[in-house]
Order: structure tokens, then sequence, then C-alpha cells
């Protein structure tokens, strides 16, 4: 018990600076996610409509990043996991805990506008496809980490054991990324970040770029947003945790 | 004898008696399969069509059956302090309690399928290639399995959630396991295309599964 309160004491004095930032950027970092959709939304607005998709074409500027924020996500917590079990890092914790919804929020963006898409354009809302089925498994291993985030009571060994289970799912991501190019799939290959250049458009590729940075933007007034609460969370049991003992 | 060799036999002797032992994976395996024709109808021409995806499914369930308990009864009967304690690495450790967990669960399996696989009209090439794909694929789901077997070892209903966090991760061998099961009845790839990948990702596993469990172990007992 002792040792837990003393544990809980280092964690509620060590992200203390964090916090301080947090509270200072989330303001400036919500408005600029604000301005930058805004001139996003236009962007895609004013886009062509593809001339073999029709307007369904628009649908990508909310899937791409999704799928890209989704693996940034699941990449962010695979270096937290590192900072949690080699450095043991108290805010490598709360990163990691606050990155899975998030992540797992963008995924399933991904999935929901890519079956929509699918159903015109492949005729079935869902195919088991090298692609589709492997960032549907990334989803599955969000789900399980934030499981087990909520089933270990005590945070910090919480962290310890989600922090393995990241890495193991880690070796999810290049299967995700080339699944385009190891298999044959009805998903379209790599077709931005690819030697060559891209292959899309520029009245479409621009639109998908600043949609992109706007997503980006608002992934990380979210994870900074829950990084804040998850300290808050941390400094609410820790009061509690001493206030405990105290009475007893 | 070593200590490493004294660990295999007291799991598996621990594995064979409490709870029936071998014969209850292979009798839940048994189940699963047999509950399938009612689910689809006994369409034998289907069912041969889709038998060794069947069976992989149920060997799949099958071998999660007893890991909830791999890590968990050691430590409650305090024997996983005496372990990590000892002098052997403890990724070995790991890795032979995964290797007696797979004499336990996994072999069975493997000689049970045939039999199993009568039920489902598979004929003996079929069979074959079967067995082969589960004689070198079952052992990656035990390794897979044995980290999430570590990571609940703390946890007191770690049964569901370890299904939750190992299932995702044996897709791929799954996929290739059936792949490579089917290519041998009906193609169109060869059969050695899926079945070297499934070897790759049963190599694979029997790397990353102990070193990730050993650390996860670790981690917990602290």
């Amino acid at each position: 018990m002792k040792k837990e309160i003393a544990m809980a004491i280092v964690d509620f004095a060590s992200p203390s600076r964090f916090l301080k930032f947090a509270d200072r950027a989330i303001p400036w970092l919500g408005g600029v996610t604000v301005l930058a959709f805004a001139f996003a939304i236009n962007q895609a607005m004013i886009a062509p409509d593809d001339y073999q998709q029709g307007a369904t074409v628009k649908i990508m500027f909310l899937h791409v990043p999704g799928a890209w924020l989704g693996m940034l996500g699941w990449a962010l917590m695979t270096l937290a996991a590192l900072g949690t079990l080699v450095w043991r890092h108290p805010l490598a914790d709360v990163t990691a805990k606050a990155a899975a919804p998030v992540g797992a929020a963008f995924t399933l963006m991904c999935l929901v506008t890519g079956s929509l898409w699918g159903r015109p354009m492949w005729g079935a809302y869902w195919v088991w496809d090298a692609r589709l089925t492997s960032v549907l498994v990334l989803f599955l291993l969000y789900l399980g980490v934030i499981a087990l985030w909520r089933t270990v009571e005590d945070p910090s060994r919480a962290a310890r054991a989600a922090a393995i289970l990241t890495l193991v799912g880690a070796l999810d991501l290049p299967i995700i990324k080339f699944s385009v190019d190891w298999w044959n799939t009805l998903h379209q290959p790599a077709s931005v970040f690819r030697l060559g250049g891209p292959t899309i458009d520029r009245s479409i590729l621009i639109p998908l770029l600043v949609m992109a940075l706007a997503f980006t933007l608002l992934f990380v007034t979210l994870l900074v947003a829950a990084m804040r609460n998850e300290i808050l969370r941390r400094r609410v049991r820790t009061l509690r945790l001493m206030q405990a003992s105290a009475a007893s | 004898m070593t200590p490493l060799a004294t660990l295999l036999v007291r799991d598996m002797r621990i594995a064979m008696r409490v709870g029936g032992g071998a014969l209850m994976g292979v009798l839940f395996f048994l189940v699963v399969v047999t509950l399938v024709p009612f689910a689809l109808g006994p369409d034998l021409a289907l069912l041969k069509r889709i038998g060794p995806a069947i069976l992989w499914l149920a060997a799949l369930l099958a071998s999660l059956l007893a890991l909830d308990r791999l890590f968990a009864a050691d430590h409650e009967d305090g024997s996983l302090d005496l372990i990590l304690m000892g002098r052997a690495p403890l990724e070995l450790v790991v890795a032979v309690k995964g290797l007696a967990h797979w004499f336990t669960t996994g072999l069975p399996l493997v000689i049970a399928a045939p039999l199993v696989g009568l039920f489902l009209n598979l004929d003996v090439p079929a069979e074959a290639a079967l067995v082969l794909t589960f004689l070198v694929g079952t052992p990656a789901l035990t390794f897979i399995g044995l980290i999430g077997a570590a990571i609940a070892v703390t946890l007191r209903r770690g049964g569901l959630l370890l299904a939750v966090l190992v299932l995702p991760l044996t897709v791929p061998v799954l996929i290739f396991g059936v792949a490579a099961a089917n290519a041998a009845v009906v193609g169109p790839v060869p059969f050695g295309n899926p079945f070297v990948v499934l070897c790759a990702l049963t190599l694979g596993s029997l790397i990353v599964g102990p070193f990730a469990a050993a650390a996860a172990l670790r981690q917990e007992m602290e």
C-alpha cells in the first residue's frame, strides 16, 4: 500500500509540467484545427468529381486521413511503449493510454468511410481483402488494448502490460502498409507516397493533403486533451488513495 | 535432469492429470466440429470444401482452452516466483512451458485431425495436407498465446480478455494454415507457397512469443 502511494505521488509530481503546457496549448491547437478544417472543407468542396467515381471520390478525403492517423496512433503508442518499458516514464504511460481511443476512432472512421465508398464502387460494403482485413485487425487490437487498460486497476502495471501488447501488435503496421504490394488486392496500391511521385491528379491531391493536415491537427488536439484528462484522473486517484489511507 | 527438462516433465504431468488433460482439448475440438454440420446442414460437398477452414477454426479455439491457466496457476501457488528466481533464463523457461503446453494440447489435435476430418468428408490428400499444416501451425498458436497468457497472469478474470488479445494476433496463422490446406485440394496456388509462409510465421512466433511473454512476466511480477 505504501509503495503504491509513493508511486502514485511520483505520478502526481512529474507530469505537472506537461499539464501547464497542455492548458496553454489546447485553445491554440483547437483554434488552428478549426481554421484548418474551414480551409480544408472548402478545398474539398471545390475539388472536381472524378470522371469514373463521380462525387464518391470525396469520401477519400475522410478515408485516407483516417487510415494514416489510425496507423500513426499505433506507431505513437509503440514509441510510448518503449518509453514505458525502457525509461519507466509516467508521461509515456499517459501518452499510450490516451492515444488508444483516439487512434481507434480514426481507424473506425477509415473502416466506415471505406465501406460506404465500397458499396457503390465495388458493390459490397465489405470484401475480405488483405488491406481491409489488416486494418480490421488493427481496430481489434486497439479494442483489445483499451480493454486491457480498463481491466488492470493499477495504472503503472496496466501500462507495462499494454506496452508489451502494443509492441507485439506493431507487427501489424508493416502488414497494412505493404498488404497492397504483397497480395493482389481489390484495394488500390499506394498512390500518394510512392517512388515516382503521386498518381493522383493535383486537383484532388491538394485538397487531400490539406484535409490530412487538418485531421492531424485534430488528432494532436484530441491527444493532448486526452492526456491532460488522464493526468487529472490519476491525480484524483492519488488523492483518493491518500484520503483512504489517512482515514484508516 | 536439468531444470528445464524437469519443468517440461512437471508441466506435462500437471496438464495430463488435471481436468482430463490432453483429451479435454481433443474433446472440445470434436464438439466444435460436430456443431458445424448442425449449423450448415449435412451437405457433404459443402463440408468437404470448407472442411479445412472449420478444422483450423476449431483448433484455434481449442488451443485457447487451457491457456489462461498456463501462468496463472503457477502464480497462484507461488511456483512462478520460484521459477523467476531460478537461474534458468526466463525466455527459455517460458519456451519450455510453451512446449509442454503444445505437447498436451497442440499435438493431440494434430493426431486427432485426420479422424475428425473424416466427419467432414475430407479425402486422403486433404487429410495429409491438413495434418502437415496442423503440425507446423499449431506451435505458432501456442507461442502467440503465451504472450496473452503472460499479460493476463495477474488478472482475476483473464480468460475472456486473453481471447480478445490473442485471437487478432493469430489471424495470419489462420489465413496461411487454411490457404495451404486448401491449396493441396483445390489449388490454384501450389501447396508450397502458403505452407512456406506458415513455416515462417511459426518460426517467427517461436522467437517473438517467449521473449514478449518473458518481458511481460518480469514486468507483472515486480
